[in-house]
């Protein structure tokens, strides 16, 4: 055997998603043996969590922590295939009886260019670690400039050194809220305050529960105490029972109206308070990113956490519902960066055909399920309560595309043939614009199904419950890029021709030149 | 006050000196430094909408991670581009778009592949931008 066929003999993992969960998964492959490509929209690796300035602005200054080194090792590695603003645009089953992982078809370019370069790549096993983004409940005026999801304020100071005010107001639940306010502190922008929705004791009911579980996120309580500590030297309060529940403004937010929740999250009236900000941020936990799993054909699973309780359902070994396709990280479930690692580590060990009975393993499967354990404290003490959509008025805006607003969804609700969410889509629009309801869609099911008087958190009668994840494709791609073809089927094996260098991640250079 | 730029204490004196670009956005140009998205460069320069919506409506950027589409805009005559996720380069064209005149004719730029097996094949998409022309 040649040493090329040896390679070629190699078992290929394609892991898509280069965060937490992502980079471990590659790891652990490369670990098993295996060759790997990984491949993520961004420019450098590391998703949300580990997102790093551009090199123009003096590079990443972590050189020597953990998440660097690692970094290094996997984007390093001979049998690794780093490509860099890779959009995974569809996952193509190619033949419904041979069960397996699909065709993994990716544009690689500046986002959303129209050169971007097509490639195939043909997995033997494929981990998806796409992550998740902010959930947002509407509320009135949370479409003007200058309200944002929490996260974007967090990407903001992390990926670009900018703050995005100076009479910022931090609203929502979860524990996110947290190192977003400490960011934003850090970077000297003004922070009014923090407002967790739910009330104090519904939070430390869930944190408090099983206080075994915490000792396994050993960082967790430290990280809280530190954060507490912060806000106390800002002297910036921490309100919990507490939400926003209007934004207004000419042309950008101005004020915020806020008021005291009950448990339930319903509004108690006469506790309305205005504040001048010039920037508000509001977060409500995070949704996955559904469509790769979907589009392979993943089962999902529902969690009791109201609104987008939707995952990927995998068994003990991170396996989804598909034959050779893996899931970790935030798709199947929400427990934060070092849970994430664990699950990666896992997924990607297997997916390269790693002994599944290594003794190493066992540590790490002990410390996903501590994990999927703080998943479930999380959303315990983060929940977002039934009487949210007390809040809404007639004319607030849903779907921020179509700006589809809360009296069209209930027209169509309260109209017999508007029955099904299909049918609400065509009718109202929601859901329809370019976001492909990314944003909207749970919310409008979640709305349509009560105001039809069903309970909410059953999936809507006669449709799949993932109905409002399920788009045709995972990412945009040009007319002109759909018809040129791709190049041949990528297999893992390291061209030599390829002017990618793995070694620098931040320059990737086919990239540019493929773009007229 | 706007958004803007700021210092760590973790950039290191010494390092490169930061690069300076300039993009124009419908003709006029605006500032910045290399390394940022275009996002990043009209924030910076104090502008927080740039696209307008159906209603008229103001847009800028909401979700910053390339999920909502809100930030949308022309990057040299290739329309919907998000700015969030695009790195501005030096001499960008940049427009503005607005979905408030809807045009019927707009060329519909993005095509969606089925993904999932029950979708048409192709499939235009439903909402193209027509590019504003606002100076
Ligand atoms: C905006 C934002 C900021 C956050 N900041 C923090 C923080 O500061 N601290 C904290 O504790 N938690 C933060 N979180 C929570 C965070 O999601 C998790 O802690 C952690 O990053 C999850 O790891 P992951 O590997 O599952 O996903 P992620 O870190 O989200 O990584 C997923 C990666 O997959 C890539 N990807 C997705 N779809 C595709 C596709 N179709 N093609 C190619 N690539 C794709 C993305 O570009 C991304 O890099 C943040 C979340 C968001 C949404
Ligand atoms: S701000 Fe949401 S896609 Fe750019």
């Amino acid at each position: 055997m040649t040493a090329a066929s040896r390679e070629d003999a190699r078992r290929h993992v394609v892991v898509v998603g280069a965060g937490p969960a992502g980079l471990a998964a590659a790891a652990a492959a490369l670990a098993a043996g295996a060759r790997v490509t990984l491949v993520d929209a961004a420019e450098r690796p590391g998703g949300q969590y580990h997102r790093t300035l551009a090199e123009e602005f003096g590079g990443p200054h972590d050189g020597g922590s953990p998440f660097a080194r690692l970094r290094r090792r996997v984007l390093g590695h001979p049998r690794c295939t780093w490509r860099a603003e890779t959009s995974v645009w569809a996952l193509e089953r190619p033949d419904p009886e041979q069960p397996g992982p699909p065709l993994v078809h990716t544009l690689t370019g500046p986002a959303d260019g129209n050169g971007r370069r097509r490639r195939v790549l043909t997995p033997d096993a494929l981990v998806l670690a796409p992550g998740a983004h902010d959930r947002v409940l509407p509320f009135p005026g949370w479409d003007l400039p200058g309200v944002y999801a929490a996260g974007a304020a967090q990407a903001l100071v992390k990926g670009e050194r900018l703050v995005i005010g100076d009479a910022v107001l931090l609203a929502g639940t979860g524990p996110f809220l947290l190192p977003v306010a400490a960011s934003l502190l850090a970077a000297g922008a003004g922070l009014r305050e923090v407002l967790e929705a739910n009330p104090a004791a519904t939070v430390a009911r869930g944190w408090a529960r099983r206080p075994w579980e915490l000792t396994a996120q050993p960082g967790k309580a430290a990280e809280l105490a530190r954060y507490a500590t912060l806000l106390a030297r800002h002297r910036v309060p921490y309100r919990t029972g507490r939400t926003v529940i209007e934004a207004r403004g000419e042309g950008r937010v101005e004020e915020a109206v806020t008021a005291r929740l009950r448990p339930d999250w319903s509004v108690v009236p006469g506790t309305e308070r205005t504040v001048a900000v010039d920037a508000l941020c509001v977060g409500h936990g995070f949704s996955p990113q559904l469509e790769l799993p979907l589009a392979a054909g993943c089962t999902l699973l529902r969690t009791p956490a109201g609104p987008a309780g939707e995952f990927v359902a995998v068994d003990g070994d991170q396996l989804t519902s598909v034959p050779g396709v893996y899931a970790a990280g935030e798709i199947t479930g929400i427990a934060g960066a070092p849970a994430a690692r664990t699950e990666g580590a896992l997924a990607g060990w297997l997916a390269a055909g790693g002994e599944p009975a290594a003794p190493a393993l066992r540590r790490v499967r002990r410390n996903r399920d501590r994990g999927r354990a703080f998943a479930a404290r999380l959303a315990a003490a983060h929940p977002v309560g039934a009487a949210w959509p007390g809040w809404l008025r007639s004319e607030t805006v849903i779907c921020r595309c179509e700006e589809t607003d809360y009296g069209a969804l209930c027209r169509a609700a309260a109209d017999e043939a508007g029955a099904a969410p299909r049918v609400t889509k065509l009718a109202t629009r929601a859901g329809l614009g370019p976001c492909q309801a990314r944003i909207c869609g749970p919310i409008v099911a979640e709305l349509t199904t009560r105001l039809r008087g069903a309970p909410p958190g059953g999936p809507a009668e006669g449709l799949p419950s993932a109905a409002p994840h399920r788009r045709p494709l995972a990412q945009p791609i040009r007319l002109g890029e759909l018809a040129r073809t791709p190049d041949a089927p990528d297999t893992g094996t390291t061209d030599p021709s390829d002017p990618t260098d793995p070694s620098h991640p931040s320059e990737p250079t086919d990239s540019k030149e493929s773009t007229a | 006050m706007s958004p803007r730029l700021f210092r760590a204490p973790s950039d290191t004196p010494g390092q490169r000196p930061e690069r300076p670009l300039r993009i124009t956005v419908d003709g006029e140009p605006v500032d910045g430094v290399a390394g940022q998205s275009i996002a990043g460069v009209l924030l910076a320069a104090g502008r927080t909408s740039w696209r307008t919506a159906r209603s008229g409506a103001p847009r800028g950027v909401f979700c910053g991670i390339g999920v909502c589409f809100d930030c949308v805009l022309t990057v040299n005559d290739v329309p919907d581009v998000r700015a969030c996720r695009r790195r501005a380069a030096d001499g960008d064209a940049v427009t503005t778009q607005t979905r408030a005149a809807e045009d019927e004719d707009a060329v519909t730029t993005q095509t969606g592949a089925a993904g999932d097996g029950d979708e048409p094949a192709v499939r235009a998409r439903t909402a193209p931008e027509s590019r504003g022309d606002r100076a």
